[in-house]
């Protein structure tokens, strides 16, 4: 198997976009990687799109042979991949790997999601269907609520507070105020969290992310051909994917997520390093009781400790492991096939040192963490400067 | 739902029939077609659940799912079986501040709710504290 670089990185403006289609956005993050890459269109091998539900949301299956006729690429081949609000996460995973295949080169892989062409109601029924519409969705579940179900019964093993969640909130809030491409950057208090209006107790409309559309774009090469396109390529260290059930009815822990710990242990080994190691991460937040659980997850702490880490100040940026820079999914917003791939160019930004006012000193090593449903899919990497 | 989706799961949402696999007894719900313990070494049968179980984590559902609009705020919960399995359950004649982690519970039979243009009247399992 050959290393695997980063050589480029793209992404739009994170938003309700009316003004701008699913094709669009999607060129639009792709020119920037291309941009950024220093590359010409036609060095491009093959394209990997992460994309959870362009049938419902804007009616349009088959986006593969779209992006890859929009970009002007045919006839590469280009492959959409699907696994709920993890597809970015697994598309890069799929790119990470044909290119350290030797069966193809420069990869383009491309995370998208157009959320707003229909109303919240249908927006939020097909986010639904990531979780199991027989035996979840059926008897009144929704994802906020499943995600309640966890917060609650962490809240009851481990004295983890709303108050803490609600600074999960706060501090990603804050950080998406210096990222250009956030749909928030408006600062939130612990206050207005707790007085928002409940959604599926404990969980508060502020608790959550929100819809979003958005596009983002990495550009992949083998580790020796990086170097003739950028001073500083990019590592993809390690990768780990894993599995659960689908319902999180049927798994033993109610607190944690299995597909998470067991994609981590796969990337860490894979990459030769310890949780101690990392310098930064982005998690999956989709619900802020789901950014402390993925701290625990991941081995930043002790399982239950969350909480505590988070209301101690250790996840800010300048704390012992800034989480989710880039304002994470409940600031920058979640346009859920692209976030996995917004996760790494956020990365890739820190690792160069280009985060401009939301920089972390000195990161040399970054982690991105993206989930699918409740955890029944979870994919993990681990990137790392180059030199 | 198209109604042959629905009515295929009848027994299962009526009468809590799940499976007990005969290699390792345990008992399976929902439905399985092949026990994940024993995969093909596997023998299932179908198996009448008990309807007791108790509460291991709930939520008040105020922003309600499609075709529960007229139910909310509703109680869900995950619910273990005296049997063993888990399943996710909307907690009836419940007012929203009386559910606890740990009450007991059994499951009733009661209607779930309705697809909006087809005005289908579903019916299903919800737990109910005893
Ligand atoms: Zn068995």
């Amino acid at each position: 198997m050959r290393d695997v670089a980063i050589i480029g990185v793209g992404l739009t403006k994170f938003g309700e976009l009316w003004d701008v289609s699913f094709r669009q956005m999607m060129m639009e993050a792709g020119a920037r990687a291309i941009e950024d890459a220093g590359i010409d269109g036609k060095q491009i091998d093959a394209m990997y799109v992460g994309n959870m539900s362009s049938g419902q949301f804007i009616r349009q299956e088959h986006i593969s042979s779209i992006v890859a006729d929009h970009a002007g690429l045919v006839p590469i081949p280009s492959t959409r991949v699907e696994g709920a609000c993890a597809s970015g996460g697994l598309a890069l995973r799929q790119a990470v790997i044909a290119v350290a295949s030797g069966i193809h080169d420069i990869i383009v892989a491309g995370g998208i999601e157009k959320m707003t062409d229909v109303l919240t109601g249908q927006a939020t029924g097909a986010l639904a269907t990531a979780a199991d519409q027989e035996w979840e969705v059926f008897v009144g579940a929704t994802f906020p609520g499943l995600y309640a179900l966890m917060a609650r019964r962490h809240m009851y093993e481990f004295g983890t507070t709303e108050e803490q969640m609600a600074m999960v909130a706060v501090k990603n809030h804050h950080n998406a105020c210096f990222n250009t491409c956030a749909q928030y950057k408006t600062e939130i208090t612990v206050e207005d969290v707790l007085k928002s209006p409940p959604v599926t107790s404990p969980i508060k409309l502020l608790d959550c992310s929100p819809i979003t559309d958005g596009a983002a774009c990495v550009i992949l090469a083998p580790a020796e051909k990086a170097r003739k396109f950028t001073d500083t390529p990019i590592m993809v260290a390690g990768t780990g994917q894993a599995s659960d059930t689908i319902a999180l009815h049927g798994r033993s822990s109610l607190t944690s997520l299995r597909a998470t710990i067991e994609a981590a242990r796969t990337a860490y080994k894979i990459a030769g390093v310890k949780p101690d190691d990392i310098d930064l991460v982005e998690v999956h937040d989709c619900f802020t009781i789901a950014e402390i659980m993925a701290i625990e997850d991941l081995g930043f702490c002790k399982k239950g400790e969350g909480g505590k880490m988070t209301e101690q100040g250790e996840t800010v940026i300048g704390g012992r492991i800034p989480v989710n820079t880039s304002g994470g999914l409940k600031g920058k917003g979640h346009p859920v096939g692209a976030t996995g791939i917004a996760q790494a160019v956020e990365i890739v930004q820190q690792l160069r040192g280009e985060a401009g006012k939301r920089q972390s000193d000195g990161a040399e090593i970054g982690l991105t963490h993206n989930v699918g449903g409740s955890g029944g899919t979870a994919v993990v990497h681990v990137l790392r400067r180059g030199d | 739902m198209a109604v042959p989706r629905f009515w295929r799961e009848i027994p299962n949402r009526y009468n809590l029939v799940g499976a007990r696999c005969g290699n390792c007894n345990k008992v399976l719900f929902p439905p399985r077609y092949i026990c994940p313990h024993c995969r093909r070494m596997g023998k299932l049968e179908p198996y009448r659940l008990k309807r007791r179980g108790k509460v291991l984590t709930y939520t008040v559902v105020h922003a309600a799912a499609n075709g529960f609009e007229d139910q909310a705020p509703y109680v869900l919960a995950i619910v273990e079986l005296e049997d063993g399995p888990r399943l996710t359950a909307q907690v009836t004649d419940c007012n929203t501040d009386e559910i606890k982690i740990g009450d007991e519970v059994e499951i009733v039979f009661r209607r779930m709710g309705e697809d909006g243009q087809d005005g289908v009247i579903y019916y299903g399992f919800k737990a109910r504290r005893v």
